[in-house]
């Protein structure tokens, strides 16, 4: 059946500014099924974002919305977190948002294992600014101060969250839709710091410098060289080390930041 | 309220622990912070102090993040603070400057330091006046108070909270390595007994509440998030609804009207401390850790009977420049003088405001050092 | 079956219609990216100028990844009841 998401959105804010083909439609999609599938009620929602194309996404959701400034989303989010600590707190952040100008705040909040969840929008490239080369720009990619080529080579945000202490981590992609809607799910359910990167298309700043003909041929590489985590095992080693996995990277639990805040201050209340 | 929560009575603080002490009785439950001399202490006395109250202290991974929880936890609807020194201050300008356009109420607390740069983190300095007027970037308006004593950084603590809570706006209390170190015999007061402001919460209903229409001052109501208003906060310029707007009109209507919301309460903001002022030839304008040796300046020349008086600035901005005006309109007043441990940074102003009516004069150390009584004393025998 | 590139909903949406199924493409969202064309296993989608439209709705088989996929919340899949 037709979702409907007109009731999640503030729908005399669209159509939203993103370019054809642009995947942040697709997630945004993807994360209001999400919530709707967790049956979480509107005013116990709050969605933060820093600065970008990702970070507009808030002002089209009819929930409690913070559009910060680039890179501090999590802050901000911890400080709302800490205090109200019964909203769900989701932050929506590009590549660039997520881990360079925001890479600190990034790996402190996987440190603290906060109760919010991020989603990254990884396409790879600052999109709106004009096509300037990102953290997870890949290596020898070109982008508007890459004329000759990026000189770096990408994070592997996976890697990057897990070794930093989120207690959960998972990729999909704008082409595997179903995977997305499942794992932004389980990554709101999770107690704990939740990481999910989507890896998308911008068409407008990365496909055009990059000799994609469009966003359907961009796409088309999603769908043809992402695995499925577990399945990378039964391929052969050299067909392996080509493919991106996708899917859950880690699951854990340990200690939740506010709880253990709430925690102290009932200790330290309770003294006398 | 009893027991560990609130002590009230005489006690010997310094500076920086009547900061913290003073932020729990104005009602701060949320504090944000990262280790910088010489801001230090107040951060680790509220890491022991605000979970008694049950409130929350979060030590950051820097003064970006600290400012951005600190605003963050206010929108959630908390009193809310941050303290920190020059390097740090300079770091959260970019987000003091989205605390003012989305109106966000905290207090900001700068214990100066030498600067620029690291400069000196033990030895204080006042040169973050501009600083605290003009840095973060474009046009917005401001608060910002300096204290003299540890008695007053503790009023002028709860005076900050209460200006922010009452304005919508972030404010700055500036101190100095001085005052946040020097130890003073206080008199803590009973919790009941001062005066706090609560930020107005809507009266409307949700479906009616627009989280930036300005009312009669200015000063739209404040709906905390998570309690059934569902409103969008952003840094882009908005209109009344919150949601982002390229309407020159709109705009224009916007920033007018957050500049007004300040400007016209002057009378309520705006206070200083006069000293021997009635007939003073020769006025002192001075304001945190300098008011100190001015005030003993003054004492010790009015012993002399020359006719000195201290102007103390408790707030610097915005400058009060109605009184000052007053002032050197008087016709016995001849002079001004403008000790300061920076490069002129106040002179620049009292020349603007009061130079025209009567003579102005700088008297500025750059070394780390106090302006001690005697040179305030040479400093006017001379000119 | 005639194309339908109507963009007024059949019905209340998120309620089952009777009948074959819908696809429903509002044409004042559709940027034309073309997603939704490529992706549909059975072809029902088609580009028309800048816009997605149907072609051949009896192919439908309900996937409803040309909406799943749509980043403009412009094509809506009403499935055949029963």
């Amino acid at each position: 059946m037709a979702f409907d998401y007109d009731q999640y959105l503030r729908v005399d804010r669209l159509p939203h500014i993103w370019c054809p083909g642009c995947g942040h439609g697709i997630i945004f999609k993807a994360l209001l099924r999400s919530i709707h599938g967790l049956e979480i009620d509107k005013n116990d929602l709050m969605l933060v974002s820093g600065i970008g194309c990702a970070s507009r996404l808030p002002g089209y959701a009819d929930f409690n919305t913070l559009h910060t400034t680039h890179g501090r989303a999590l802050p901000f989010a911890t400080g709302i977190k800490v205090m109200k600590a019964n909203l769900h707190v989701i932050v929506t952040s590009g590549d660039g948002d997520a881990v360079a100008i925001g890479g600190n705040h990034f790996i402190h909040t996987c440190r603290r294992n906060i109760d919010m969840t991020l989603i990254v929008f990884n396409n790879s490239i600052y999109g709106m600014n004009g096509g300037q080369v990102s953290p997870t720009t890949p290596y020898g990619s070109f982008a508007s101060t890459a004329p000759w080529g990026n000189l770096s080579v990408h994070f592997d945000f996976m890697k990057l969250a897990q070794g930093a202490g989120a207690t959960f981590v998972a990729r999909a992609t704008t082409y595997h839709v179903k995977l997305l809607e499942k794992v932004i799910t389980q990554a709101i359910a999770h107690k704990g710091f939740s990481v999910v990167e989507v890896l998308e298309d911008c068409p407008t700043a990365y496909g055009r410098r990059n000799k994609m003909r469009g966003p359907v041929q961009m796409m088309k590489f999603w769908k043809d060289n992402c695995v499925m985590i577990d399945a990378l095992d039964k391929l052969p080693l050299e067909e392996a080390k080509e493919k991106i996995p996708i899917g859950i990277f880690c699951q854990t639990t340990r200690q939740e930041f506010t709880d253990e805040q709430h925690q102290v201050a009932q200790r330290a209340m309770g003294e006398e | 309220m009893s027991g560990p929560k609130f002590k009230s009575g005489l006690r010997l603080m310094s500076g920086n622990e009547a900061v913290a002490e003073a932020a729990l009785y104005a009602g701060c439950r949320f504090f944000a912070g990262y280790p910088i001399t010489p801001s230090t202490e107040i951060a680790e006395v509220l890491s022991k102090r605000l979970p008694q109250v049950g409130g929350f202290f979060l030590q950051m991974e820097d003064e970006i993040a600290s400012m951005a929880a600190t605003l963050g936890a206010s929108l959630a609807g908390a009193k809310s603070m941050t303290a920190t020194s020059g390097p740090g201050f300079s770091l959260k300008q970019e987000n003091i400057g989205y605390g003012c356009i989305a109106e966000i109420p905290c207090v900001v607390v700068n214990v100066q330091r030498g600067g620029p740069s690291t400069g000196i983190p033990t030895g204080p300095m006042q040169g973050d006046i501009m600083q605290a007027r003009w840095g973060t970037h474009g046009d917005h308006p401001v608060i910002v108070l300096y204290p003299d004593g540890v008695e007053d950084a503790f009023w002028e603590t709860i005076r900050a909270f209460n200006l922010a809570e009452r304005y919508r706006t972030p404010v700055i209390l500036l101190t100095d390595e001085v005052i946040g170190h020097m130890r003073e015999r206080m008199f803590l007061p009973k919790p009941g007994t001062v005066s706090i402001y609560n930020r107005r919460k809507p009266r409307r209903i949700p479906e009616k509440y627009y989280p930036y229409q300005g009312g009669t001052q200015d000063v739209p109501t404040m709906a905390p998030y998570g309690e059934g208003y569902r409103f969008h906060v952003t840094g882009l310029f908005h209109d009344r609804t919150g949601f982002p707007t390229n309407e020159p009109a709109e705009i224009d209507a916007e920033m007018r009207r957050l500049l007004r919301k300040i400007s016209r309460a002057y009378n309520d903001i705006v206070k200083w401390e006069e000293l021997f002022m009635d007939d003073a030839e020769e006025v002192i304008v001075a304001f945190g850790c300098t008011a100190r040796s001015a005030r003993a300046a003054v004492k010790r020349l009015r012993a002399r009977d020359r006719k000195v008086g201290l102007f103390r600035l408790k707030t610097v901005w915005p400058f009060p420049e109605r009184a000052l005006i007053k002032i050197a309109k008087r016709a016995h007043v001849k002079k001004m003088l403008v000790p300061e441990m920076n490069n002129g940074q106040v002179l620049f102003e009292v020349e603007r405001v009061a130079g025209r009516y009567c003579d102005v004069e700088g008297l500025q150390r750059l070394d780390s050092e106090m302006i001690t009584p005697r040179q305030i004393i040479r400093a006017l025998r001379e000119n | 079956m005639k194309a339908e590139t109507t963009k007024e909903a059949p019905k209340k949406k998120g309620k089952k219609v009777k009948g074959p199924p819908q696809i429903v493409v509002n044409t004042a969202f559709c940027k034309g990216c073309g997603i939704c064309v490529e992706f549909c296993p059975k072809n029902v989608l088609a580009m028309k100028g800048a816009k997605a439209v149907v072609i051949a709705l009896d192919e439908c088989i309900e996937c409803m990844f040309c909406e799943l996929r749509c980043p403009d919340f412009a094509i809506a899949v009403y499935p055949a009841e029963g």
